[in-house]
């Protein structure tokens, strides 16, 4: 017995020095980001200095195009001195806001990985007098904290695309729920809609599971629908890339998908690949996500400057959701990311 | 029969039933069995399979064997490498999964030259797919180095990589996300025309041939067994340990790019960040499923690649039952503490000494 309990006290050491393993892995990672970060070179003390924390421009399409933005927008041309840090964990991202606050930067801004945790670092950003602007994702903090918060607002996705889709009219709806990162306001918004709607008009929902906005998860997680046999007439996904995976899927067990077949396909971002895809009516339905907040940002500070404060705190930026039937060719240039 | 050969019988199969337990394969077939009997008693559809017909028209098998096979074999090809750097190196390289999205970058980089959404592919695949073997097998010789002459622990050592290789994989292409549109390049990870069996498990099993030859006729297995049971022994009789070391990591490098291809073959597209994330968690528990000693020494190849096919078993039939797959993790965690703590020596000498005596006071009472 003694040497049954040694063993379990030795495995329980193994396993908290793993997880002592796993905080190193995650400082060189914030460490290699950091040193990644373009530090501008003070040029005169007109700039105005930025500290931008973002998600990391590979996660996905819309990343990529949102990043893009924010550099083009936030240049030593437009006065500004900007600092990037990318990071799809929030620790590290709360670690790179307090590395800003103590650099003094002006202005703060955000696009949480999560909701929470926040509050003391922000608390400290507004002692040191840094004006906080949070973009595209909320966080649970007090609305005190931050001076505005340029969103997108992802219930408002999620109810468009729902009442596209109870328009349908279909004769039963059978869905495949796809979701993205858990705990994502993305995922809460687009799923929440989905729930409520389901659960207002007795939609069943054959699964629901979260690929994690992983387009080859998304593929196993309906090939494993498919393997069991069950129908299912709607794809939600909450992303293009797992729409996508969804999709290959589909084509592999030969089930028609798109206008008149026999799965509507449902995604998100309005990748320019994906409305391609709707243009050609093999996809149904795509929800615009705008990643152009940089424009709003600018405006705000350049108010600020003048002594404006915003005049409201939360802006919600203009979205569209484009249905297969109706998509034209200059949407797709126009809305593509 | 008298009772006391009853016993002995009884006792026989005991014994036999310990050396049983003992034999490396054991914890691999139990394992597999008793996954087998209980998708036999809660669902026996789950062993269907039947032949469809995909979009294109061209003939397919389908069913959760299928997928099982289909995606449980860039697991094995995985588990090819890792056993041999496990063996050699008395670790694990965590890498793997963020070198697959260097080799798959790289692939698409090749294909795609400077613009991302070509029309046609600007080169063969056959190029593209070598120069990301050329790549993957520097990266596995970066990794090698470090282990065998600088003499890091080869999980700190693969940790550079593991926290780097993402990133790397995304500036290779601009941080974009390149999209092959023409319809050969999906073969590798969906289906030849024509040939109703996923393309993987042939790439799987071409790697195990490959590997059973390179076994049985060079010295390599040999080789890397001496050298992570005692090195300084192999050294006394001839053996570099570090350019083994080397050799078993450079390895591990071309299986790295082989599923690297399926990978990115499947979806026709990248996404760096997610790309074969946590793979290497199924590579090393394929490793220890197979029985191996983490630690280093023997190894059983076939163990291995079987582990490789359970673990993807055990996935699929999590994904049957509709856990979430935020909790599949859990579940193989489940399994890792099971078999680690059954492997470690303290528990299976007290397994082994606890039949024995048990059996040997059986036999003192029947005596009395």
């Amino acid at each position: 017995m003694k040497k049954f309990l040694a063993v379990l006290l030795t495995a329980t050491v193994g396993l908290v020095m793993a997880g002592c393993n796993k905080a190193p892995a995650a400082t060189t990672a914030a460490a290699t980001t950091a040193a990644a970060t373009t530090t501008a070179a003070p040029a005169g003390d007109k700039l105005v200095k930025v500290g931008i924390i973002n998600n990391d421009p590979s996660e996905s399409g819309y990343r990529t195009a949102n990043v893009e933005d924010m550099k083009k927008t936030f240049t030593k041309e437009n006065g500004y001195d900007a600092q990037f840090f990318y990071s799809l964990k929030n620790d590290e991202q709360i670690a790179a806001a307090k590395k800003f606050v103590t650099d003094e930067v002006d202005y703060l801004l955000l696009s949480a990985a999560g909701t929470s945790g926040w509050d003391s670092v922000l608390q400290d950003a507004k002692t040191a007098g840094i004006k906080v602007i949070l973009f595209d994702r909320t966080i649970d903090a007090d609305p005190s904290l931050y001076e505005a918060s340029i969103v997108s607002d992802m219930r408002k996705e999620g109810d468009t695309a729902m009442a596209w889709l109870e328009g349908q009219k279909l004769s039963e709806y059978k869905i495949i729920h796809i979701q993205g990162v858990m705990g994502s306001s993305a995922q809460i918004g687009r799923s929440g809609a989905l729930d409520d709607k389901a659960k207002a008009n007795g939609w069943t929902i054959v699964t629901q599971q979260t690929a994690e906005w992983n387009a080859e998860k998304a593929q196993q997680i309906v090939q494993s629908v498919i393997d069991k046999g069950d129908k299912f007439n709607v794809i939600y996904a909450e992303n293009d890339d797992m729409a996508k995976g969804a999709v290959a899927a589909l084509d592999k067990a030969n089930i028609s998908h798109g206008v008149g077949g026999d799965v509507i396909v449902m995604g998100y971002d309005c990748n320019a690949w994906a409305l391609k895809e709707l243009l050609a009516k093999k996809w149904n339905y795509d929800g615009q996500c705008n990643p152009f907040q940089a424009s709003y940002i600018d405006k705000i500070i350049k108010d600020f400057a003048a002594g404006k404060a915003p005049e409201q705190k939360t802006i919600i930026m203009d979205e569209k959701g484009f249905d297969a039937a109706t998509i034209t060719q200059e949407d797709v240039d126009k809305y593509g990311i | 029969m008298t009772p006391a050969n009853s016993l002995k019988k009884k006792n026989s199969i005991v014994s036999k039933f310990v050396a049983l337990t003992q034999k490396q394969l054991f914890i691999p077939v139990a394992a597999l069995l008793a996954l087998i009997i209980f998708n036999l008693i809660a669902d026996p559809s789950f062993f269907a399979i039947k032949l469809g017909h995909n979009s294109d028209g061209q003939p397919i098998l389908s069913g959760y064997l299928i997928t099982i096979l289909d995606y449980g074999s860039e697991l094995a090809i995985l588990a090819i490498g890792m056993t041999l750097v496990t063996a050699a190196s008395g670790g694990q390289d965590i890498s793997v999964g963020a070198a697959i999205a260097i080799a798959g970058s790289v692939i698409l980089k090749v294909l795609c030259g400077d613009n991302s959404r070509p029309d046609h592919m600007q080169a063969p695949i056959i190029v593209a797919f070598l120069v990301a073997c050329v790549v993957a097998m520097l990266f596995g010789a970066f990794n090698g180095a470090l282990v065998a002459f600088f003499k890091i622990q080869p999980m700190v050592a693969t940790l550079i990589l593991f926290t780097a290789g993402r990133s790397i994989a995304a500036w290779i292409n601009n941080n974009e996300l390149p999209i092959i549109a023409e319809p050969e390049f999906a073969y590798f990870g969906t289906f030849i025309p024509g040939i109703p069996i996923p393309t993987p498990v042939f790439i799987a099993i071409a790697c195990m041939i490959v590997i059973f030859l390179v076994l049985k006729f060079t010295n390599l297995g040999l080789y890397s067994q001496a050298v992570g049971i005692n090195p300084n022994s192999s050294r006394l009789n001839g053996i570099n340990p570090a350019v083994v070391k080397l050799i078993t990591y450079v390895i591990l490098g071309l299986c790295v790019a082989v599923v690297g291809l399926i990978k990115v073959s499947r979806i026709s597209t990248i996404n760096y960040s997610v790309i074969a994330k946590d793979i290497e968690m199924d590579a090393i528990l394929a490793v220890a499923l197979g029985g191996n000693s983490l630690g280093g020494g023997k190894f059983n190849m076939p163990a291995s690649i079987m582990g490789a096919y359970i673990i993807q078993f055990l996935t699929t039939t999590l994904y049957k039952f509709n856990v979430l797959s935020s909790a599949l993790p859990a579940y193989k965690a489940v399994v890792v503490i099971i078999l680690v703590v059954l492997s470690a020596p303290v528990v299976r000498e007290k397994l082994a000494s606890s039949k024995k005596s048990r059996s040997s006071s059986k036999s003192v009472k029947e005596a009395a």
